[in-house]
């Protein structure tokens, strides 16, 4: 029985990004853009998916963002999560990868006791690859990063199987421990059409909250009990559950790194000489790479 | 900020006693930035019997190395190089600590970071070291942590003003290679390694090199593949196009995403960099990402349908068409004419 945790992230579409997306403040206006699943946080799920599968336990699932972040948790309930929890607060807003990597840590010791931490190996938004061991690092934590395979589990050492530079390493690692994800290792099951039945009603405490206000009827400390009971509940986790947190820590101000300058990139065809795609103009190309000594 | 020191670090990463040369490049690239802060150069070099790679740091520039040799640090493990690791940099708090943005680097450098609770960027494409202007304060000497951002849209310079400790990451290829002419007398400054009960949570049982690694940083001519090609199979035009002029296989991070050719052929910022004589950019859009990678080859050729592509920017010659239209036409004239 090992009890996993997957720390995944929504992310801007980034390969289809649209318009003015950037504030003045040089941050992304992360509402303007469609939003995703990270891949390789959904293959780190499936990772943990199958050591349930195989050994028993649970996989319960975190991610730091904004409300809306909770269709992504949806879609961990889909494919087999048994448990999710969405870490918003705006105080958090504007962190950095340290900033995160501290709510992070804080919100995975107040989820409690795990064998495995999982991510992915980096999200498509910032590529930086730091969040997972900043994590690990926090939480006194050995990791194992760009991972493949978990070939196997005996006596609490983990069998893996990781992408090194140029090659492939083995490594037995001693649970509890962190592990990055990297494009490839699994294939991500597909939803199950049972568990979208069940799951797509899961509300946040946001949710409850705006029903409450709807509907003078409605009281929320009885509709988080309705929902705790039908499975159907979204921990929120803001800065109130979250109280061992350091507010100077966090957010734009929490960060160390800050956001100097921002150049948009035009882009627009242009200056290079033309060629006639043509035989003719190719041959004139070929003579001139030829006599420039450049080929031949 | 007061009492910060003039100390530029560049940690060491070393295979079976040979220095990568991404950290060499960083080398390189520190010596410039501790030239600018009248400052001091410093290798930090990790493993077993590696004295040998700290004396070769000083041909790059330092001024001197830190050499942590243990039998525990043999290969790379994550715990006992980040515990030593964060012990230096508490202790000294270096002004600049670079590290090569590789699978070690990337794994090393924000473990780092985050105990010692210091701004670090990943795959900077630049790094400059100027005063700087932030919220109405000013600050001296700043490192400028340049790096496209945000899927190209954006160049955005990152600092870390309220640090004592300013920590980037650099792919390999990005920053040249400069051996000094004459290195000075320099020192190597032993620290002794202490062993903790953690040093064996992860445990190396297997490792595998691949022999015949790609280099594509020492190919003189390049042919690259984007996305642009449509389908794997089109994407043999580019295997084609570069066994005829004797060039080497290419692509951009979006052929790779499809799956038309491998990650280990990556040009850009989170690929390999080159500046080869001759490279054709073949149904390449020309991100800004990519270009990074790229954008100093001697002479580029970009073979796009579209003639708005931002790749024709920065291309010498380009030939508006379809790869399959000029690939094949390219490669009958050329074997005609070689003849």
């Amino acid at each position: 029985m090992f009890n996993s945790i997957v720390m995944v992230k929504q992310v801007p579409d980034t390969a289809n990004i649209t318009g003015k997306v950037m504030k003045d403040d040089g941050t992304v206006n992360r509402a303007k853009l469609p939003a995703i699943f990270n891949h390789e946080d959904k293959e780190a799920l499936e990772l943990a998916l199958q050591v349930k599968q195989k050994y028993g336990g649970t996989v319960s699932v975190i991610t730091m963002g904004p409300p809306r972040a909770s269709d992504m948790l949806k879609e961990c309930f889909y494919m087999g999560a048994d448990k999710a929890y969405l870490i918003s607060d705006r105080k958090f807003a504007g962190s950095d990868t340290l900033a995160t990597s501290y709510v992070l840590s804080e919100a995975i010791k107040h989820v409690g006791k795990f064998d495995f931490v999982f991510a992915g190996r980096q999200a498509i938004d910032g590529d930086t690859a730091q969040v997972g061991p900043q994590t690990a690092e926090k939480l006194n934590l050995s990791q194992v990063t760009y991972v493949e395979e978990i070939e196997n589990i005996k006596n609490n050492v983990a069998r893996i199987k990781r992408k090194i530079d140029g090659g492939q390493e083995v490594v037995e690692a001693q649970l509890p421990i962190l592990l990055t994800v990297i494009k490839g290792a699994k294939e991500p099951r597909p939803f199950s059409a049972k568990k979208i039945m069940i799951y797509k009603n899961a509300k946040t405490l946001l949710d409850l909250e705006k029903m409450a206000n709807e509907n003078s009827l409605l009281y929320l400390d009885e509709l988080v009990l309705e929902y705790k009971d039908k499975n159907l509940y979204i921990e929120t986790l803001t800065t109130s559950e979250l109280s061992n947190i350091d507010e100077s820590r966090i957010g734009l101000h929490g960060s160390p790194t800050k956001v100097h300058k921002v150049e948009s990139v035009v882009l627009s065809g242009g200056t290079a000489k033309k060629i006639e795609p043509t035989r003719e103009g190719i041959g004139a190309l070929i003579d001139e790479l030829l006599n420039d000594h450049i080929l031949g | 900020m007061e009492n910060v020191t003039k100390e530029v670090w560049v940690f060491i990463e070393q295979q079976n006693g040979k220095p990568a040369d991404v950290s060499l490049e960083l080398l390189s690239k520190g010596r410039k930035l501790a030239d600018r802060l009248n400052g001091v150069l410093k290798a930090i070099v990790l493993g077993y019997n590696v004295k040998n790679v700290a004396e070769t740091t000083f041909k790059y520039g330092a001024d001197s190395a830190i050499l942590i040799d243990h039998i525990v640090l043999e290969k790379y493990r994550p715990l006992p190089y980040s515990r030593m690791l964060n012990k230096l940099v508490n202790e000294n708090k270096p002004r600049i600590v670079l590290f090569g943005a590789t699978v070690i680097g990337r794994g090393l450098a924000p473990r780092v970071a985050s105990n010692t609770l210091s701004g670090l960027t990943a795959d900077c494409t630049d790094l400059q070291i100027e005063d700087v202007t932030y919220l109405k304060q000013d600050y001296k000497d700043l490192l400028l942590q340049i790096r496209p951002a945000f899927g190209g849209n954006i160049i955005a310079t990152i600092i870390t003003p309220d640090n004592p400790v300013q920590m980037a990451t650099v792919r390999e290829g990005v920053m040249e290679m400069t051996l000094v002419d004459n290195p000075k007398t320099t020192k190597i400054e032993p620290i002794k390694f202490i062993e903790d009960s953690t040093d064996e949570l992860v445990k190396i049982v297997e490792q595998y090199h691949e022999d015949n690694k790609v280099n594509l940083k020492t190919s003189s001519i390049i042919v690259a593949g984007g996305y642009g090609l449509g389908t794997k199979e089109n994407f043999q035009l580019v295997y084609d196009l570069a066994e005829a002029v004797g060039g080497e296989v290419a692509g951009s991070r979006a052929a790779v995403d499809a799956g038309f050719v491998d990650h280990d052929r990556q040009i850009g910022q989170t690929g390999v960099t080159v500046r080869p004589k001759l490279i054709f950019s073949v149904g390449i859009s020309g991100a800004i990402q990519h270009r990074a990678g790229m954008q100093e080859a001697n002479k580029i050729i970009a073979i796009n349908p579209d003639p708005e592509a931002p790749i024709f920017e920065i291309a010498h010659l380009g030939i508006v068409g379809k790869a399959e239209d000029v690939i094949p036409n390219f490669i009958d004239l050329f074997k005609h004419k070689l003849k």
